[in-house]
This record gives structure tokens, sequence and C-alpha cells, in this order.
């Protein structure tokens, strides 16, 4: 499976295998990324009721997820995350689910507008800090000589994100 | 671009008018060409600037890639994480 460019649409044909494989890794995403506990209400938003604590992550997977905004500060960190959190884990998961919806159920071509393109960036990106991380990988990190299966999982999304990287160019913000 | 200064501060210390930095750190998993193509995307740079601060995070540890006040740097940082970037705010 790579990523062709074909006129303004992004291209791939992945086997069954390929396709139950990223819906397995998107599935184990969302397993790890739990929806927001308190759902925003608009009301206690209206009035400036400020959203709950949150709690930071207890794991090195979740905390490269997640990252403390301010080094050395918890308190300023924590204080971010009760602002931004909600929004994060919801952006990951609906990034995730789209990844998803948008693979061809048992292989086959597929294609993917400039708007899924970077969702796809994202998750793959997603999918890689939560394997990378829980293998412990380095840059020094040998893909070629270590056969560990989930490494080779590891060093085949990066190959696909790049993949999908040399189709498109980055879109600058609009001023 | 510069350096930020290595300068403790603490959150009390809060003044509006004084700039603070969105730093991107280096880390072994994140591809360089995704790092490019995200400080393009969210930031504006040009291909040319934008690797530079790329082999900056990669070289040096970590780069400024944007300034202004603390909120506007807030929202920077939670763009950068959205992305999977590992980004903090200070001040300069």
């Amino acid at each position: 499976m790579r990523f062709t460019r074909h006129r303004k649409q992004v291209r791939a044909d992945p086997d069954a295998t390929e396709v139950a494989l990223l819906t397995q890794l998107a599935t184990e995403l969302l397993g790890l990324i739990e929806a927001p506990a308190i759902s925003d209400d608009p009301l206690a938003e209206m009035v400036g009721m400020p959203p709950g604590d949150v709690d930071p992550p207890d794991n090195e997977v979740l905390e490269r997820l997640f990252p403390d905004a301010y080094k050395g500060d918890p308190e300023a960190a924590r204080e971010f995350r009760r602002y931004t959190d909600s929004e994060l884990r919801q952006t990951k998961r609906a990034n995730a689910k789209a990844l998803i919806a948008s693979l061809p159920e048992g292989g086959g071509v597929f294609e993917l507008d400039r708007d899924l393109v970077d969702v796809w960036l994202a998750s793959l990106n997603d999918m890689r800090l939560a394997l990378g991380t829980s293998l412990d990988v380095t840059e020094e990190t040998d893909y070629e000589t270590d056969d560990e299966p989930a490494l080779q999982v590891y060093a085949w999304l990066g190959w696909l994100q790049e993949s999908l990287l040399s189709c498109v160019d980055p879109r600058p913000p609009r001023p | 671009m510069t350096a930020p200064a290595e300068v403790e501060e603490t959150s009390t210390e809060e003044t509006v008018d004084r700039p603070w930095v969105t730093i991107v750190w280096n880390d072994p998993i994140n591809l360089m060409s995704y790092v490019t193509h995200v400080l393009i995307e969210l930031f504006g740079y040009s291909k040319d600037k934008a690797t530079e601060l790329m082999l900056q995070v990669h070289h040096e540890g970590r780069a400024v890639v944007s300034n202004g006040t603390r909120e506007q740097m807030e929202a920077d940082v939670a763009r950068c994480h959205a992305k999977g970037l590992w980004a903090t705010l200070q001040k300069d």
C-alpha cells in the first residue's frame, strides 16, 4: 500500500490485511483516548463557568499524546489542561474515526480529498506516537535488523505517513 | 529567530506586554517531513523557514516557532498538540 496523487485526489490501494491493521490501530487509539468525561455544557460556558479539573496523564503514552504545555510549572500546566483537554481529545478521536470510516472494507482502491489527507496525517502520527512511545523508540532504533512485529508495524506507519506527505503540498493558514 | 532566554519565571509575574514564546521540542518519533509540513500549515512559514526551524529542533533539541501574548501562545501550543508536536510555552 502506498499513496499516489491523481489530479486533486490522493489514492491508495490497501489489501484486506492492511485495512484490518489500520482499523485495529485506530480502534486502539480510540480505546486509549477516552472521550471527555463531561460533555461541554453550552449554558455553563455562556455564564463563564470554568470547566472541571483534569488529572494529568498517568502513563508515558498519554503524556506524549497530551503533553504538559508548561515545563516545570505543574499548576499552569494543569490550568491549561482544564481548558484544552476536552477539545484535544475530541479532535484526536474524530480523526481516528474519520480514518476508519474512509477505509474500504476488505481492501481496494480509495481516495482522500485534501481535508482528509490532513486528518490521516494527524491520526497516523498519533498511532506512531502511541506505538513508538510504548516501544521506547529512539533515534538509533534500527528497524532493519530488529524483527519485533510491533516495531515493523511502527516502521510501516512511518513509511505510510511519508508516502502520504509526498503526495500533497502543505496549505498555509488563510490570512 | 533567537533562542529563548534561560530565565525561570513564575506565573504570578505575568505582564501582558512581555512576549511569550512557543517552543517545539525534539522527539525521536515525529518525521522531519511531517514537522516541516505542520509548521507551514500552522504558522504559514515558507518551506525554507519551516525546514530551518525543523532542523533546529532536530539538532539543538528545540526551536522557538512563534511569539506573542500568553493567550496567543496557549492557542499555538494547543494547535501543535492537536498535530502531535511536542510544544510548550514560556516567557521569553
